[in-house]
């Protein structure tokens, strides 16, 4: 969804830039200045907000930065690698558990991007063509991505509960699958807690994104598809599935990140401290960060995670584009 | 999938032994209680109106500087365009725990320096709301008004409008769909977000998603009250999506999917 919505207007202006191109109108001052006005309120907040705080979220991470530094943080001292080396020393506990809360969140994310993905899709090409009701059935499918998240997870709170909770209740008490009733907030139980809560949160975001990119396949193709045989299973296979690829690839990407940077659900589903089972990497910075106070060693498990990310992300990019480019030709 | 919702609805007008012992579908007896009781165990009405403040302002002012970025990147070439666009976009990839901390620090220090409460205030959650959607609104308004021919603005400017008033009467109005759908998304991240309401309010400035959690004492978790509240909280989004959701399915068509 997104990348494409940038490169088109980029890439058609870019031959055009006044570099190469002197600018010929009058009023050439104002005329000039007037973007980065138009650009001013948005430049300054995102330095303020996303870009200074990068800056000095990586001069942090060179810092020990404890709470006895935190009122006058230049004057910290300088362990210069020190917090990397704690967190990336795998034998040491910090690092360990580090490692650990990038394994089990890749494992899970993974996972949940593929379910998203799977019934997002499948429900989007079933809601196609048009039936009595179909305008209802998708408010319903897309409430779960409306609620707030955290009025949404304090719900499955409740159902998961030990003792009232309607889980134990349908597996235990009524289904008798479960010799007795389990914690699903604690223990191993939650790796799949997380798991149900955020596919249900999240496949209505693919579901929503596929419906806007079908709408976008002519019909004609069908169409003539249809003329030539090929059956519903073929159609969706040959026609549906290809045109999809380049929706495909962004929201693949975005519910990667999603889900891989999320915060909210496991920090209402667990409180502060996640299990081990479910320690998302975001937890896990925020834990190191204001639970234990040490905003050096949580600084650079972030920068960590931000290089990460970049490669991940750059990969992906990189690998899939490629793919289309060879399966246009 | 849509049993949570039930769920919600059910218990919320459950008596408190309904929730506390062990789980029944159907309530034993049907009370409006916790409804009334939600406004008095956690001052509920003034978290709700700082979430109202503080999601509407970052909205309003999160679409307006949105929609004079995307003019700007769509109509005008200039130095820099390719790297504001890209700096841009890639820091809505980043998780905002990785801001958090160090935004903490430039939010105390500016209060210290200047006096200028933004740590706790809503002031400071506002500015932070807002940015965090605008990445993605600038995003989809560049794709709109790409779509929007720019004869339409010419003609504009020929006839006396300047940029500001072509803008305003001719592309603006001609991008609706994909404002709206930008102003839904900005609301929602605003109005659900957790991590920083969590560490940058107090008591006075809390938000609902921060409150919501009040409702559980050492004693005692109240659920029917906190599936009320939840409810009542939810409320005001979910209609508003399920309104605009045809709005945001055009607007993503249009705006970014091209």
């Amino acid at each position: 969804m997104t990348t494409t919505a940038f490169k088109e207007p980029v890439r058609e202006a870019s031959p055009g830039t006044p570099a190469r191109e002197p600018r010929r109108r009058a009023g050439r001052l104002r005329r000039a200045s007037l973007p980065y006005l138009l650009l001013l309120p948005a430049l300054l907040l995102e330095l303020l907000v996303h870009l200074v705080p990068m800056a000095i979220g990586i001069v942090m991470s060179f810092k020990e930065l404890t709470q006895f530094y935190i009122r006058d943080w230049g004057t910290a001292p300088w362990p210069g690698l020190g917090n990397y080396k704690m967190s990336v020393d795998f034998d040491a506990p910090v690092g360990k558990a580090l490692l650990h809360s990038f394994l089990a969140p890749v494992g899970f994310t993974l996972l949940s991007v593929a379910l998203c993905w799977l019934i997002g899709t499948a429900a989007a090409i079933f809601m196609q063509d048009t039936f009595r009701g179909r305008g209802l059935l998708r408010a319903l499918f897309l409430v779960p991505y409306a609620l707030p998240v955290y009025a949404a997870v304090i719900t499955w709170v409740f159902m998961f509960q030990h003792d009232n909770g309607l889980v134990n209740h349908v597996l235990h008490d009524q289904l008798h699958l479960t010799r007795k009733p389990s914690f699903w907030l604690i223990g191993d139980n939650s790796f799949y807690a997380l798991l149900i809560v955020s596919v249900w949160k999240g496949w209505p975001f693919a579901f929503l994104i596929v419906t806007a990119g079908l709408q976008n396949i002519p019909k004609e193709l069908y169409e003539a598809a249809a003329l030539d045989g090929a059956g519903m299973r073929q159609q969706i296979r040959r026609i549906t599935l290809p045109s999809l690829r380049p929706v495909n690839q962004v929201l693949v990407l975005v519910l990667f990140l999603w889900t891989f940077n999320d915060f909210n659900t496991p920090y209402v589903l667990f409180g502060k401290s996640a299990p081990e089972a479910a320690d998302l990497i975001s937890v896990h910075i925020y834990q190191a960060s204001f639970v234990t106070w040490n905003f050096g060693t949580g600084s650079a498990m972030s920068v960590l995670l931000l290089l990460i990310l970049l490669v991940v992300t750059g990969a992906y990019l990189l690998f899939t584009s490629r793919g289309r480019r060879a399966a246009d030709v | 999938m849509l049993i949570p919702v039930y769920l919600m609805v059910s218990s919320s007008l459950k008596p408190l032994a309904d929730v506390t012992g062990t789980f029944r579908w159907l309530p034993s007896g049907l009370t409006i209680r916790p409804y009334i009781d939600i406004w008095s165990t956690v001052p509920l009405a003034r978290y709700f109106l700082n979430s109202v403040i503080v999601a509407g302002a970052a909205t309003v002012l999160s679409v307006v500087i949105a929609v004079f970025a995307a003019y700007a990147v769509s109509r005008y070439d200039f130095r820099g365009r390719r790297v504001f666009t890209v700096t841009v976009l890639s820091t809505q990839m980043f998780p905002g725990i990785l801001f958090l901390l160090p935004l903490f620090l430039i939010y105390v220090n500016i209060g210290n320096a200047t006096g200028i409460a933004l740590f706790g205030s809503r002031g400071g959650l506002i500015l932070t709301y807002l940015t965090f959607s605008l990445p993605f609104s600038v995003w989809m308004l560049i794709g709109h008004f790409a779509s929007v021919p720019r004869d339409l603005d010419e003609a504009a400017l020929v006839d006396g409008c300047g940029p500001l008033g072509a803008l305003l009467r001719i592309v603006v109005p001609a991008a609706i769909p994909g404002i709206v759908a930008v102003a839904v998304y900005a609301f929602m991240t605003a109005w659900g977000e957790v991590l920083f309401a969590s560490v940058m309010t107090n008591d006075t400035t809390r938000t609902l998603a921060v409150g919501l959690q009040g409702y559980s004492t050492l004693y005692d978790v109240y659920w029917n009250q906190i599936m009320a509240a939840s409810l009542v909280v939810s409320v005001p989004v979910v209609a508003g999506f399920l309104l605009l959701q045809r709005y945001l399915v055009a607007g993503l068509t249009a705006g970014a999917v091209k």
